[in-house]
């Protein structure tokens, strides 16, 4: 028998089960802030939502176990007293569930690290309609495959996300964002250690810089050798993301690319222009595909949805 | 640690299929041809060297040792051993603390060992190839110049492999503050169960579909061979503070390392010695403990110079509180030396006791104090001696129970000890394994942490990559959740020894 505490002592956690059910598609629907992501789910499959409400705020511990249909917005908020925050990205009406599920890392990921390495635990729902508990509740877990991982970014076509365990972060004493017109955008990121985010459209920068006072002072002081440093909000991102390396992501051009906004450091370029599908080799789709067959046979799970395995 | 086998059960979403042995021979004769005979080793000695790692497991046996140079070379391995329906199990430096490596079946072993070549450092992507076997240390050793490190540290980090880092997710003092091995690794070149070639993950940003990349790491070996690895290289901190707590009890130092961690702060690590430990150590490398303490705190905080002095003073206000003695290392080589210490904790406990078990559970912060006074009741309860040294800043615990297996009747202490000691953390609501993986030492305990469907569902991961389970069976996941039919080779007998 085991010792850890059962999911199915959680009332919440049973009824989603039940709401799931053993047969029929089925998708669980967040804030619906990235609902495109992987293509339209089939109509026929029911819609439900996930257990709202924050279970247990582990301050001294540093994790926070939370339903998978908060709103990341109101998980922020509610830990704000205890001076810290997860690295999910706040996204306007986004859940914790939906934001796992997608997998994408905020604009601030130099700071604050990505989605994958957020998430601790999670008890979900199968295909079966079984609870079944991913990773551990600890900051530091080896036991056993990495099904949480596979997880973050799996587009929910895995199993139902009911609650999750999350690391938490200290917020930084000191968060500033300034703004430095033709600067290269290499300087700005070599200079400043305390850069949170380096956001590039090919002319400006918007630096954040994050930590304890007189280390971001310091850097203000560094990025003024560089310019008029001015305080600025970031950008507004145009809506299509294009996945490239850090390198590689400096050299786009408003010619060939139009309007964009480049994620220094992590090679991530918000564009205007569509992006076209990555193609993947034979063997990793075959492995896609097999996987996703290994935990919904049956492909009852968010139904017409795919995270690159079809 | 004996293996046992639990009863087979039900659990259809592993493909079993019967593997019939072939003449060992011939085997060894297709390794030869496929990749030359000067890179496969068939005698006994080579065969006993490749049946154990660094843990008490025994139960090891090792078919044909091959020492490929290349992906190819791995991918015709593995098809040979296919052929000859033979497990393949993929060996980096053995040094390995849960018989992950040690293999089961007379596996054909792919050690990694002449696959050791850092192929490119990438300064402007912050990215490394390396062949898996690559030394952990000697990687961040050729970064140094450039100002850069792989930041997973592992205590055996002087001989450690990279493809090993990978396999076990390892960890190391320094990940309380930069993550586990996971957290640095961007893409693997994998062969596969039937010598196919996958590269999974990428150099982009934001790689899509399914993090198989994440899956594959930390999965002991049993979804296939990493070939070359990507890993992401961290900055070096420009300012480093190390900091050696004394305290009059161990209660009081586990109560500095919660309240550290409860007033945000995050240190780079935070470690912490028992009494007998820090003898053990000072007799051994002569690091400048103190003796007299009960127990030590080594935290280290990193970073930029303002952070640094600011979180050495918040670390050494809490400290005062619980009534530490404080000393701050004085230059390089002082705090070299303390970590000197710290690392060479295993071998120093080698002087004590001829033998020793290990375990590496995780829990709470905040039941650090609770879980150690178990520990040492459990110990004395069965008289046995144990030695303290762990990362305690994330919990994770590493009591060493030394003893001498020739005298009888302690080796069953030592395993109701550990289980105990297990039960104890899980009960805590800590977890099996922080960073040392599961191997078969803790292999059988995974029921006490997870249910028959968490079991069944960590199988069908990996059946999606090995629907045979080829690559080294019998490992992590407790029989009925596994593919029992390989690991009944393990009691095929002398005549697989050729």
């Amino acid at each position: 028998m085991g010792l850890i505490r059962s999911p199915e002592s959680n009332p919440a956690l049973v009824e989603f089960a039940s709401e799931v059910g053993r047969s029929g598609p089925v998708v669980v629907q967040g804030g619906a802030t990235h609902w495109s992501v992987g293509g339209d789910v089939d109509p026929s499959a029911r819609v439900i939502g996930a257990p709202v409400g924050i279970v247990e705020i582990r301050a001294d511990e540093m994790t926070v176990e939370v339903g998978a249909g908060t709103l990341v917005s109101d998980l922020h908020t509610a830990l704000r007293p205890t001076g810290q925050r997860t690295a999910l990205p706040e996204v306007e009406g986004s859940t914790v569930g939906g934001a796992i599920a997608v997998g994408r890392s905020g604009i601030e990921r130099l700071g604050r690290g990505q989605t994958r390495d957020a998430v601790l635990q999670i008890h979900y729902v199968s295909a079966d309609g079984d609870l079944v508990t991913a990773g551990g509740p600890t900051v530091k877990n080896v036991s056993g495959f990495d099904v949480v991982r596979l997880f973050v970014g799996s587009l929910g076509t895995l199993g139902c996300m009911a609650d999750v365990i999350l690391r938490t972060q200290p917020i930084p004493d000191m968060e500033v964002w300034s703004h430095l017109d033709n600067t290269p955008p290499e300087q700005v990121f070599d200079r400043c250690a305390t850069a949170s985010s380096i956001l590039w459209n090919g002319e400006s920068v918007w630096i954040l810089t994050a930590g304890y006072v007189p280390d971001v002072e310091a850097d203000l002081d560094a990025l003024r050798q560089l310019g008029p440093l001015t305080p600025d909000q970031p950008p507004e991102l145009p809506p299509n993301r294009w996945s490239r390396r850090p390198a590689e992501s400096l050299t786009t051009t408003k010619t060939d690319f139009g309007s964009f906004v480049v994620e220094v450091g992590v090679g991530l370029v918000h564009t205007d222009r569509p992006v076209a599908p990555v193609s993947v080799s034979a063997e990793v789709a075959a492995l896609r595909r097999r996987m996703k067959a290994a935990f919904d046979p049956t492909g009852r799970l968010n139904p017409g949805r795919s995270a690159g395995e079809v | 640690m004996t293996v046992s086998r639990a009863p087979s059960g039900h659990h259809g979403a592993v493909a079993r299929r019967k593997f019939r042995k072939t003449n060992t021979d011939r085997c060894v004769a297709d390794l030869v041809a496929a990749i030359g005979a000067d890179r496969v080793r068939a005698d006994g000695a080579s065969r006993l060297l490749a049946s154990t790692d660094a843990s008490i497991f025994v139960g090891g046996h090792a078919g044909p040792v091959c020492f490929p140079e290349s992906t190819a070379q791995v991918q015709a391995c593995v098809r040979v051993a296919a052929a000859h329906r033979r497990p393949v199990v993929a060996r980096g430096a053995g040094s390995g603390l849960t018989g992950g490596a040690a293999p089961l079946g007379s596996a054909v072993v792919v050690s990694t060992t002449r696959m050791n070549q850092i192929l490119e450092v990438d300064v402007d992507n912050r990215v490394a190839w390396v062949e898996p076997g690559v030394i952990n240390l000697d990687l961040s050793n050729h970064l140094e110049d450039l100002g850069l490190h792989f930041a997973p540290d592992p205590s055996s980090q002087q001989v450690c492999t990279i493809g090993g880092n990978v396999a076990n997710n390892s960890g190391g003092p320094h990940c309380l503050a930069y993550g586990v091995t996971s957290a640095h690794v961007l893409a693997i070149e994998v062969v596969l169960s039937d010598g196919e070639v996958v590269m999974l993950g990428g150099l982009d940003a934001e790689p899509g579909g399914y993090d198989l990349r994440g899956a594959f790491v930390g999965s002991e070996g049993m979804l296939g061979i990493a070939t070359r690895v990507a890993v992401r290289l961290t900055r070096n901190p420009r300012s480093i503070r190390t900091l050696l707590l004394s305290f009059g009890d161990v209660e009081s130092a586990a109560e500095t390392v919660g309240a550290v961690i409860a007033s945000g702060l995050v240190p780079a690590a935070i470690e912490m010695m028992d009494k007998r430990c820090v003898a053990a150590v000072e007799d051994f490398v002569h690091a400048g403990y103190p003796r007299d303490a009960e127990a030590v705190l080594l935290v280290e905080v990193d970073g930029l110079p303002g952070g640094v002095e600011l979180q050495a003073q918040r670390v050494e206000e809490i400290a005062n509180r619980f009534g530490a003695d404080v000393r701050v290392a004085s230059d390089p080589e002082e705090r070299a030396l303390w970590w000197k210490g710290r690392k060479s904790a295993f071998g120093a406990i080698a002087r004590i006791k001829p033998d020793y078990y290990l375990h590496d559970t995780v829990v709470p912060r905040s039941k650090l104090v609770e879980v150690l006074r178990s520990i040492y009741e459990i110990i004395d309860r069965h008289g046995l001696l144990v030695l303290n040294v762990f990362h305690a800043g994330d919990g994770n615990l590493h009591p060493i129970i030394a003893y001498d297996s020739r005298e009888p009747g302690v080796s069953e202490k030592v395993r109701e000890a550990g289980r105990e000691i297990i039960e104890v953390s899980l009960a805590a609501g800590g977890v099996l394994s922080g960073e040392h993986g599961i191997g078969v030492e803790k292999r059988d305990f995974m029921p006490l942490m997870f249910s028959d469907s968490d079991l069944d569902h960590q199988a069908r991961l990996r059946a999606a990559f090995d629907e045979l389970c080829v690559m080294n069976p019998g490992k992590v996941l407790p029989s009925p959740h596994s593919c029992s039919d390989i690991a009944s080779l393990n009691d095929a007998g002398e005549d697989l020894w050729g």
